[in-house]
């Protein structure tokens, strides 16, 4: 589950492309322009590379640590066939990680350097994950919108350049079909039954469409940077546009369901057929992604116990003699 | 200690701001590529990698990894660093455009029997 790729703005957009072989640089984005992919032994630029792996990487992270605000609710899931789904859907979601891993690794990162990242809070995650499943309902409220967002995001950078995320990004899209479902279904569960039921779905949503609306990340300024990541098919779409694409899709079910979205301003205008809404409040999204979240210091705490008690069993069946080699595709 | 909204979490009495020492390198192991059969009679193909210490539990994690939907009747697991590739750089030793004697469509033999006909004034 992932929004978007996560750059600090403060980072320059300095891109090395000076020093790149122009031939094969031309070569590169012609074969990109041709919709053909892009596969790990090829010649690639080095911010094509870069950004790739930053991309995937934290899409891999997200996947992982996504796993956590959703696992919280397993043991105390409503019912057996509950406990079941929620179980197998966050299982899916670790050996989502597990693809992404895989495909970052074909570029040259090992996955130890990668998780390394993660836990010293070098790497970033899907920010959504930052915040607490307060309620059963926030993890029904998680397994719809947010698996949502991701779909939409994972749908257009299926269709990116680079081989082995497309690959892996078809995978994934397949499973995550039950996950929007069983989300729906949970969803719709709470909010067709009892008050305490449709309360409690309800102020799930309301406590979770601020992250929702963060999702895709601010409004991308037309910089150096976007027009490049788009050219080189990285960037499949806008932010702006996914979230307007979200929007269009989800509220209306939602509205339908006889729930209400915390947003007086949240309408569709007819006349340019785009969503009007509140502006999110990029400053919290800006203070929670640097670390400033109510979750961020438990996840990566719990991430980094769960590296350390599982190494001994890591160590013992090492063997000697083995070494490293970039998995082929 | 950490407590948690997920009481599985505070039950592990995870310590606030802990640190561990980072991983090192092949902590994860090496990789083996993954193939597997959708069904009898089609080929294996591959599908992804997993991260095992032996053959024996690389076969475990693909099951695990790439068996989840009951889409498959067999996998097959092999070290990367047993598997030798080609070179995309080498893509034109596959370029068979003028080997048409290969190929059905190489042989022209309708225009050599109207061909004849037409000589002989035969319909």
């Amino acid at each position: 589950m992932y929004g978007n790729a996560y750059i600090d703005p403060n980072e320059k957009a300095n891109l090395i492309l000076a020093e790149e072989d122009p031939q094969k640089l031309a070569e590169f984005e012609a074969r990109i322009d041709r919709g053909e992919k892009i596969e790990p032994k090829d010649w690639m630029p080095k911010e094509y590379r870069k950004q790739l792996i930053r991309m995937i990487e934290q899409h891999a992270h997200s996947e992982i640590i996504g796993a956590l605000p959703e696992g919280t609710w397993i043991t105390r899931a409503p019912g057996f066939k509950r406990k079941l789904a929620l179980m197998a859907k966050v299982q899916d979601e670790v050996g989502h990680a597990q693809l992404l891993y895989s495909a970052a690794e074909t570029l040259g990162k090992s996955r130890e350097a990668m998780i390394n990242d993660l836990i010293t809070g070098k790497s970033k995650y899907s920010n959504v994950f930052n915040y607490p499943a307060f309620t059963w309902a926030d993890a029904c409220v998680i397994a719809w919108l947010i698996d949502a967002g991701a779909i939409i995001n994972q749908v257009a950078n299926a269709k990116g350049s680079y081989g082995p995320y497309c690959r892996a990004l078809d995978r994934i899209c397949t499973e995550e079909s039950f996950h929007l479902k069983y989300g729906h279904d949970n969803v719709v569960t709470l909010a067709t039954g009892s008050s305490i039921q449709r309360d409690m779905v309800q102020g799930a949503l309301t406590r979770w469409w601020p992250p929702i609306m963060h999702f895709f990340g601010p409004s991308d300024k037309i910089s150096q940077h976007t027009e490049i990541l788009m050219k080189w098919k990285v960037k499949m779409a806008s932010n702006d546009d996914m979230r307007q694409q979200f929007l269009d899709m989800y509220v209306p079910k939602i509205w339908d369901l006889g729930l209400s979205v915390p947003d007086p301003l949240l309408k569709k205008n007819t006349a340019t057929n785009k969503w009007e809404y509140t502006e999110p409040d990029w400053d919290e999204f800006k203070r929670v992604i640097n670390g400033d979240g109510p979750c961020n210091a438990e996840r990566l705490a719990v991430r980094r116990h769960a590296e350390e008690h599982g190494r001994w069993v890591r160590e013992a069946l090492n063997n000697v003699g083995s070494k490293y080699i970039v998995p082929l595709a | 200690m950490i407590k948690s909204l997920d009481p599985r979490v505070t039950r592990a009495q995870i310590e606030e701001n802990n640190t561990i020492t980072p991983l090192k390198d092949l902590d994860q192991w090496e990789t083996y590529e993954v193939f597997h059969q959708k069904k009898r009679g089609d080929q294996h193909m591959h599908v992804g990698i997993v991260h095992a210490p032996n053959p024996e539990m690389a076969l475990l994690f693909a099951k695990e990894q790439y068996g989840r939907r009951g889409m498959s009747v067999n996998i097959w697991v092999v070290g990367t660093r047993d598997v030798y590739t080609s070179d995309y750089d080498d893509t034109d030793m596959f370029d068979v455009s003028e080997k048409n004697y290969r190929e059905a469509g190489g042989y022209k033999v309708m225009e050599k029997i109207n061909k004849y006909k037409k000589a002989n004034k035969i319909k």
